[in-house]
């Protein structure tokens, strides 16, 4: 049992997951670093946080199964007896022009993009009832919104996040809890990183503020909604973008 | 058990216990919505140490739907 606020980031050992992690730890939150693949990432995020004087430490599950989820709440509830904070942030890309997408291709990405952050709303929803009061934000994208050549199955997972964000509000704002989206634009991260050159320009032509975002960006506006003060906002999207989609 | 159940339902639902009788109805006299429910049947979880799964929420109306379930399941 802590007196601080407990928050569990998904996908907290790299990209956008880290550094939302870093920015609730610096915010005085203790942190539950959920990853899948990367131990020793999740380990050094937990480093940082614990050299900075912060509290965390790392859960390794697989949100696309459901009864993991599921585990990984009940550790959480019993090591800490409380959850304040869900942010949704696992996700993956397996991308490809729609024509030559392979199901498998398909699926996975909404296994773990879409139905990951369903699953673990769900586990995490019951605590959050009881306790009358929470936050979960969930990482959407601008591909969500505008849509983007050669990413059908992620763009189609992050609008669903939107849809999923919107009807979690309604169910439960009568609870005290809060539930909302971000939808970051081009953020220089291992995602991103990956894109031929060429692309990139042609992304950076598209952006008004005329460069690729930091993490750290996208941890402000998560660190905001998670905040005391954001507690009238719920079923928000918020853009992340540079201006990119206006 | 009937005591028990009505203190938990009065609490979850915001009312007096003195006041439920087994045909008392969450959703007609008490005026429950289905979130109200949910939080009621996981405070009476916790109480009696059963799970009550979802589909079975349907067949639970009533104070008296409560303890026949409950006893139902301890059998």
């Amino acid at each position: 049992m802590t007196g601080k606020r407990v928050a569990l980031v998904t996908g907290a050992s790299r990209g956008i997951g880290r550094a939302i992690a870093l920015r609730l730890a610096a915010e005085g939150c203790y942190v539950v670093i959920n990853y899948n693949g990367s131990k020793e990432k999740a380990e050094e995020v937990q480093q940082e946080i614990l050299q900075a004087g912060g509290q965390a430490h790392i859960y390794q599950c697989n949100v696309a199964d459901f009864q993991a989820c599921g585990e990984m709440f009940k550790d959480t509830i019993s090591k800490m007896g409380h959850l304040d904070i869900l942010v949704n942030n696992a996700g993956i890309t397996k991308d490809g022009l729609l024509m030559g997408m392979s199901e498998e291709d398909f699926s996975k990405v909404v296994d773990t993009n879409l139905k990951g952050t369903f699953y673990c709303i769900r586990h995490a929803a019951r605590t959050m009832i009881k306790q009358k009061k929470g936050r979960i934000i969930n990482l959407s994208s601008i591909v969500g919104i505008s849509g983007n050549a050669g990413q059908a199955n992620y763009a189609a997972s992050k609008a669903g996040v939107i849809g999923l964000t919107k009807s979690a509000a309604k169910e439960l704002a009568s609870r005290g809890i809060t539930v909302n989206a971000i939808a970051p634009g081009f953020i220089c991260t291992d995602m991103t990183q990956v894109l031929p050159e060429q692309v990139k320009e042609k992304i950076w032509a598209q952006i008004p503020m005329g460069g690729f975002g930091d993490p750290q960006d996208v941890a402000a506006a998560a660190a905001f909604f998670a905040s005391e003060e954001a507690g009238y906002i719920t079923g928000q999207v918020l853009m992340v973008d540079g201006g990119m989609a206006m | 058990m009937l005591e028990r159940i009505k203190e938990i339902v009065a609490e979850s639902l915001g009312t007096e216990a003195g006041t439920l009788t087994e045909s008392t109805s969450f959703k007609e006299d008490l005026g429950a919505d289905s979130l109200d429910l949910f939080e009621m049947v996981m405070a009476l979880e916790e109480e009696f140490n059963v799970e009550i799964p979802t589909e079975d929420l349907e067949g639970i109306q009533t104070i008296g739907d409560v303890e026949a379930y409950i006893q139902n399941r301890e059998k």
